[in-house]
């Protein structure tokens, strides 16, 4: 059982990690501004989830996991107010370099 | 492989240091500050200093970030640019002396006699007296108590100098602190995040006693969810005359105060805690020292008065 939790959460995390890999890669390459934030919201979103997903097997206790949980809808809702607050500046200036 | 990890964080760590001394731009230049304190939190970290690495993230990226770029704002709205970039051998002098600092502090670490003198088990043998499970809360509020009571008195006159910026006219008027209209989406994260916030913040200085936490990073926690409304223009800024803010203000600091004065009435000595007693004064005292700090922190990046009180 454990085996199966650790296999688990090793692709969990070691897709997470890609997902931030081809964020950092968006980030870098992208063309425009707004592109690279989509890059770096998707690393943000989808690469944190895997990893806490992953993470969540080896939790200690219930509380540790909620806590895990927390951790993820509080970034999420950070990255998704920030990626509209800069989204909107750059909507206002029009699209610069 | 962590013997790996922690030279990339030092590698990081330097090459951002480097690129904070090149910025062009003053605002890069702070941003990638903020960055370093973030980065140097997780520096703090894998040397098992948590209670370090939250007040380094808090304070030094968070909070110092913030009140830089209110700074360059203000600069940048006046057309105020500082005199001149520094040339660079002036660069070149302060890298030398810095350069210096640093292997003169890395030779007086390595020199140290091994093993290195140190208070730890004394420190800890006195730990059960106080009530307390955190060592570091224990220095803070316990043995080394004159000190933190400085501090705190500090940031009060750090925000009394920040305060007398303030025209004449102002003087216990209300700061100048969100912009005219704020986007739907701050608005929706300043309704959202407080509650969650103000639980961390208090949660913070509760752990304080017995795990990492404390004081100032509870205080900047807290200071921040206030600073999020004020932006986001669901509350209006403070007036900075009224009397209930200056009490909070002080109160910290003040019951701290009595509190040591008490001491020589009932422990027989300024800041000494009653036998038995010690767990529930330092605790009644960290409550009132993080919403104390929670308000200066707050009004210090607020800023002085810029409206007339009463407006």
């Amino acid at each position: 059982m454990s085996l199966l939790a650790n296999a688990f959460t090793l692709l969990c995390v070691a897709l997470g990690a890609v997902f931030f890999l081809a964020g950092t890669l968006g980030l870098l390459r992208f063309p425009d501004a707004l592109s690279r934030l989509h890059a770096l919201s998707k690393a943000d979103n989808l690469g944190l989830g895997l990893i806490v997903l992953g993470l969540l097997p080896q939790a200690s206790s219930l509380a540790g996991a909620l806590k895990l949980l927390c951790v993820w809808l509080l970034a999420q809702l950070s990255a998704a107010a920030v990626s509209q607050l800069i989204a909107g500046v750059i909507h206002r200036r029009g699209p610069g370099p | 492989m962590t013997l790996l990890l922690d030279l990339a964080l030092a590698a990081w760590l330097l090459a951002l240091a480097m690129h904070i001394g090149r910025a062009g731009e003053d605002r890069n230049a702070i941003i990638a500050f903020i960055a370093f304190g973030l980065l140097l939190g997780l520096g703090w970290v894998r040397v098992s200093a948590p209670d370090v690495a939250l007040t380094e993230v808090a304070i030094g990226g968070g909070g110092t970030g913030i009140l830089l770029l209110r700074a360059e704002a203000h600069l940048r709205k006046r057309r105020v640019g500082l005199a001149r970039p520094m040339s660079g051998a002036g660069k070149a002098v302060a890298a030398l002396v810095c350069g210096a600092v640093t292997l003169g502090l890395a030779v007086a670490v390595l020199t140290l006699p091994n093993p290195a003198p140190s208070l730890a088990p004394a420190s800890a043998a006195a730990l059960e007296g106080t009530g307390l499970g955190n060592p570091v809360t224990a220095v803070l509020l316990a043995y080394r108590a004159l000190d933190t009571v400085l501090e705190k008195v500090v940031v009060v006159l750090a925000l009394i100098g920040v305060w007398s910026l303030a025209p004449d006219a102002f003087w216990g008027g209300a700061p100048a602190l969100r912009s005219a209209m704020a986007p739907a989406s701050l608005t929706y994260l300043a309704r959202l995040l407080p509650p969650f916030g103000v639980v961390i913040g208090i949660y913070m200085f509760w752990a304080g006693a017995d795990a990492p936490g404390g004081t100032f990073q509870a205080g900047m926690v807290l200071a921040a969810m206030w600073l999020l409304v004020i932006l986001a223009g669901l509350r209006p800024e403070p007036e900075t005359g009224r009397l209930a803010l200056r009490l909070l203000l002080v109160g910290g600091p003040a019951i701290f105060l009595l509190i040591g004065f008490l001491g020589f009435a009932i422990a027989g000595g300024f800041l000494a805690y009653p036998e038995g007693a010690a767990k529930p004064l330092i605790i009644g005292m960290e409550a009132a020292l993080a919403v104390s700090l929670a308000v200066t922190l707050a009004l210090l990046v607020a800023g002085p008065a810029r409206k007339a009180p009463g407006s």
